[in-house]
């Protein structure tokens, strides 16, 4: 999942059940819980069972009455509705947002089909990652972005200033931030059969990375095929207004097979699918292509540059990066992010990003950064934790098979 | 607030077919089991004093929190554990947790079965799932310990703050 560092957050439960003093207090108890942010479907949450934590300002639940494990393994036998309202939608508008887009991200934005999107990076000017969002063009006077909830206020500051400066300069460019509508993410296999029921246009006719403004319950909506869970599914924008109507109806609609599913799972699908979580596996320092996200840079903008930092990842794309984002099969514990790790002969190599116990392949699954030359899936390393070295294995990435829907 | 039904999940995602159901179970959560004769410490752990030797594991609020264990890390055999200390960890799919000793002490003996059945924690938190035997260097140390009247409330305030 796009967002705060999610597995901290197991962290601090976890924390309070050892409530050892000489441990720092996690950041997340600060917020009083009065002070956090509640989507339009906090209260349905609740009464649906959904335990309720802080995350990036905002009060979400990360799991409800079934285990995380059992919810991540529904998702891909069945199907996972997820509120992921927390996340910040945005809409450019004018006929220069593109040009305008083009320089804050890898993406080649201009290229895109009407209707189309794709995972960007946003980058800094030394080539590190901002943030990682997904951008959409609905027309060509017309880009929809979905940002992280814990780099909102960071994006927008960014985004911002250099509207302004481009906006001095002439161009054509305005944005909204869609406050008034809530995010959901239908994902797994039930995803598409159930929406189906929901609206007369046809999904079978679209696909993954591909947009609509469409009637969904009744309701006009933003719909991407897309998500972060490696399965087949939908983030369905929709007013906020009618978002809990929405979310009961496709519970219904799939007659309990697709349930709730909080930030627990989501975290768990999202490292199984080798996907990166912002903050953890990505970071102000990290290039997209030291995170693997090569493929994100457009092969125009790898030609021309004309991003911020291009200087820097144009030289990495040439070179090859000193670093880079690798998956591991391990023994022993489950790794956590900043465990180390070793070569076989006992040298630093590098840190683990994210790690766990994956529900599907029921085995330790972890991601993290080694040196380059020791990237290679098959490479035996060992991974440190709690002071005892662990075996472990470079291994290809996503960890399970990703099913996204695209034309055979 | 109850956690227990988390654990219990596999029971519970056979009978909720239908969002009604779950609103329903949703209002039954119950609390977590505390057992007469045991005390606890406030990092949820449960001793069991068995004279010369007390027996160590986590709670069923503590497995209740983490979900289900994955992984457990034990001491060896033969070595000294100390009152307030880690002596090993618990890993779930949501996080890591390390365990405290309630006592200080020699350990006598390990729950080997642990390392292959690391559910036994969530299944069986005070008789399958214990972790440790201890030879208590200081027995009066068990005195400060909480009761099982006393941790139920523990828990409870613990709960209402989050």
């Amino acid at each position: 999942m796009r967002g705060a560092a999610l597995w901290q957050l197991g962290q601090s439960l976890s924390r309070r059940l050892s409530n050892s003093s000489n441990r720092p207090k996690p950041r997340f108890f600060s917020a009083a819980a009065a002070e956090l942010k509640k989507t339009a479907l906090h209260d349905f949450h609740v009464e649906n069972g959904g335990k309720m934590v802080p995350f990036a300002g905002w009060s979400m639940p990360i799991q409800y009455k079934d285990s995380i494990m059992d919810s991540t393994v529904n998702c891909r036998e069945n199907g996972g509705l997820f509120d992921v309202s927390h996340m910040c939608g945005l809409s450019l508008t004018g006929k220069d947002s593109a040009t305008f887009l083009e320089r804050l991200v890898v993406a080649d934005v201009a290229g895109l089909r009407p209707g189309t999107g794709t995972l960007t990076v946003f980058t800094n000017e030394r080539g590190g990652a901002i943030d990682d969002s997904v951008v959409t063009k609905v027309r060509e006077d017309h880009i929809y972005l979905v940002v992280n909830a814990g780099c909102r206020d960071k994006d927008l500051a960014h985004i911002g200033e250099h509207l302004e400066a481009f906006k001095a300069k002439g161009g054509d460019v305005s944005w909204h931030i869609h406050d008034e509508r809530s995010l959901l993410a239908l994902q797994g296999p039930l995803a598409a059969p159930v929406l189906q029921l929901l609206t007369k246009d046809d999904l079978s006719k679209m696909y993954f990375g591909e947009f609509k403004t469409l009637d969904i319950n009744g309701f006009k909506c933003f719909l991407t095929r897309t998500g972060y869970t490696g399965e087949d599914g939908f983030e369905i924008s929709v007013p906020s207004e009618n978002a809990l109507d929405l979310a009961k109806a496709i519970l219904e609609k799939s007659e309990g097979k697709v349930r709730l599913t909080g930030l627990g799972a989501r975290d768990s699908l999202r490292l199984e699918a080798g996907l990166c979580l912002y903050g953890n596996d990505m970071e102000q320092h990290t290039t997209p292509v030291e995170a693997g996200l090569s493929w994100a840079i457009g092969k125009r903008r790898r030609a021309e540059g004309g991003f911020l930092g291009a200087d820097v990842i144009l030289k990495q794309l040439e070179e090859g990066p000193s670093i880079r984002r690798v998956g591991f099969f391990s023994s022993g514990p489950p790794p956590r992010s900043h465990s180390e790790i070793l070569s076989s002969n006992g040298e630093k190599l590098g840190e683990i990003t994210s790690g766990g116990f994956s529900p599907c392949l029921k085995k330790n699954i972890a991601m993290g950064y080694v040196k380059s030359g020791s990237h290679k899936p098959g490479t035996e390393v060992k991974i440190v934790i709690r002071g005892k070295s662990n075996d472990a294995v470079v291994t290809k990435m996503p960890f399970v098979a990703t099913k996204y829907y695209k034309p055979s | 607030m109850a956690l227990k039904l988390w654990a219990s999940s596999t029971a519970n995602a056979l009978k909720l077919s239908n969002g009604r159901a779950r609103a329903t179970f949703s209002i039954s959560r119950s609390f977590s089991s505390v057992l007469d004769g045991l005390k606890y410490s406030s990092s949820h752990e449960w001793i069991k004093d068995e004279g010369s030797v007390a027996t160590i594991g986590i709670t069923d609020h503590a497995q209740g929190h983490l979900g289900e264990v994955v992984f457990v890390e034990l001491p060896e055999s033969g070595s000294s554990v100390s009152k307030g200390s880690g002596f090993g960890a618990v890993e779930s799919v949501k996080a890591t947790s390390d365990v405290n000793s309630p006592i200080s002490g020699e350990v006598v003996e390990v729950n080997k079965k642990l390392t292959e059945t690391p559910g036994l924690i969530n299944s069986s938190p005070y008789e399958e799932g214990w972790m440790i035997k201890v030879k208590p260097s200081n027995p009066t140390e068990l005195d400060s310990l909480l009761g099982p009247a006393e941790y139920t409330k523990f828990c409870e305030e613990e709960d209402a703050h989050h």
